[in-house]
């Protein structure tokens, strides 16, 4: 892709230090975002783009987040919105380190249980904690399944 | 450290040899001071009768004490303390924690934090297993429970004991019949997860369409909190009351339970008919409850 050729596609500048989040399910860039606590008042420089043409996925989107590399928890709950997405790390402009998300058997503190008589909505030291099923994901506390809109509930 | 939480963390044979065991204590097959040495906390953080009292009285037929709490107001919970410090503190002064607890989830976090084993004695609209203990064992006691019908009917949205009752069945290869009014019917991801576990689930409109081909049925209170008005639950709930006309032409054998208090599911005429079992159903709550507590603290 070159900068200067705009009918070659996507004119999104490569970034020297950070993540490049790619292969995100169409639609999900904003949601991907919110699970990484991005919001407008964070300092992070962004660059989104959305339903771009993909030979993988029709259509996808990207995100690429300059000076933060992702920890592999932040990764983790990208999986539940976006499986298919691969997060390359890149420093000095070269991906040093390519890696595509996996599901945890286990998501602890990634979700709020939507169940308000749950005992991990209250104040006690616990943190929410879900096993994910082909099903959807099973509260280990309260037996609530999530089965749809996860990206709502994520903390 | 056994723990007894959920009915979903036995399999059946755990299930069979705790009814088993309870079966040896109501025959008296046991020594009286067997638990001599111990004290369990009974922490009430909402209210109760039977399953205070029978685990009470289980302890004390067993030679052991307790010490509880039987509200939140005369407790530390009124002063900010969290269930997780109350459980660290009274693992240090009992054997054995018996919790009750509006919020559900709060016995697994209670076994969390104790050091001695924690009972669940219901957390809020989740699970009770020593009550659907004592389903079974009533059920048992009148004939195998090995592909019954079992007809569930009332508030199966809200009701712990259906739920806890219904993953137990799954076990045995029953057939379940669901009646509950509009609105209160069994979670969608209770009914999907019973039939996942194989149990076939039919869903009924109302109680005589079945009622003849059940052995078992089990009634659960409809509570009056759950409606927007007074009218549209005396009409609901007089729709879902069992009288002696309507059990005209059942199976002998069957059987009525309701885990009790009742409020007006069930016609108090009918407790003078044989399939009246509820309160047999509520005296076996003590060896039940001493089976569980022997096994915890043995």
């Amino acid at each position: 892709m070159s900068r200067t050729d705009p009918s070659r596609g996507l004119l999104v500048s490569p970034i020297r230090n950070g993540t490049v989040i790619d292969h995100i399910t169409a639609g999900e860039a904003l949601n991907v975002l919110k699970i990484l606590g991005i919001t407008g008042s964070t300092r992070e420089c962004l660059s989104i783009a959305t339903n771009v043409e993909s030979k993988r996925l029709g259509k996808k989107d990207i995100v690429k987040i300059e000076k933060r590399e992702l920890r592999k928890e932040e990764v983790d709950r990208i999986a539940l919105i976006a499986p298919q997405a691969r997060i390359n790390i890149i420093r000095e402009y070269q991906v040093v380190e390519k890696k595509g998300v996996e599901i945890p058997k286990v998501l602890k503190g990634v979700v709020r249980c939507p169940n308000p008589g749950c005992i991990t909505n209250t104040r006690e030291p616990v943190e929410s904690t879900f096993e994910v099923l082909g099903k959807g994901l099973h509260c280990l506390y309260c037996d609530w399944l999530i089965k749809d809109d996860i990206a709502s509930h994520i903390i | 450290m056994y723990h007894i939480i959920s009915i979903r963390d036995f399999e059946r044979k755990d299930l069979d040899y705790l009814l088993d065991r309870a079966q040896e204590f109501d025959n008296g097959n046991y020594r009286p001071r067997m638990l001599n040495d111990k004290l369990a906390a009974l922490l009430f953080f909402e209210p109760s009768t039977r399953t205070r009292m029978s685990f009470a009285t289980a302890m004390a037929r067993l030679g052991g004490r307790w010490i509880s709490v039987d509200s939140v107001e005369a407790s530390s919970i009124v002063k900010g303390e969290t269930l997780a410090d109350t459980i660290r503190v009274v693992s240090g002064y009992a054997d054995a924690i018996v919790l009750r607890h509006p919020k559900e989830g709060a016995a697994r976090l209670a076994s969390e934090f104790a050091t001695v084993p924690v009972i669940n004695a219901g957390d809020g609209a989740g699970q009770h297993p020593s009550q659907t203990l004592l389903d079974l064992y009533t059920i048992r006691q009148s004939m195998p429970v090995e592909g019954i019908n079992v007809g569930l009917l009332g508030d199966l949205r809200y009701g712990r004991t259906a739920h806890s009752l219904a993953l137990a069945l799954s076990l045995y290869g029953v057939t379940l019949h669901t009646i509950a009014p509009g609105g209160l019917e069994m979670p969608a991801s209770i009914t999907l997860e019973l039939r996942e576990r194989g149990m076939e689930v039919i869903e009924h409109e109302n109680v005589q369409e079945v009622l003849r081909d059940l052995d078992v049925l089990y009634v659960t209170r409809i509570q009056r909190e759950r409606f927007p008005d007074s009218a549209s639950y005396y009409n609901v709930a007089s729709s879902y009351r069992i009288t002696p006309d309507l059990l005209d032409g059942v199976k002998d054998h069957l059987m009525i339970l309701h885990p009790l208090p009742r409020a007006g599911e069930i016609d108090p005429a009918v407790d003078r008919t044989p399939y009246a079992r509820y309160f047999e159903q509520a005296r076996n709550g003590v060896p039940v409850r001493m089976a569980l507590l022997h096994e915890v603290m043995k």
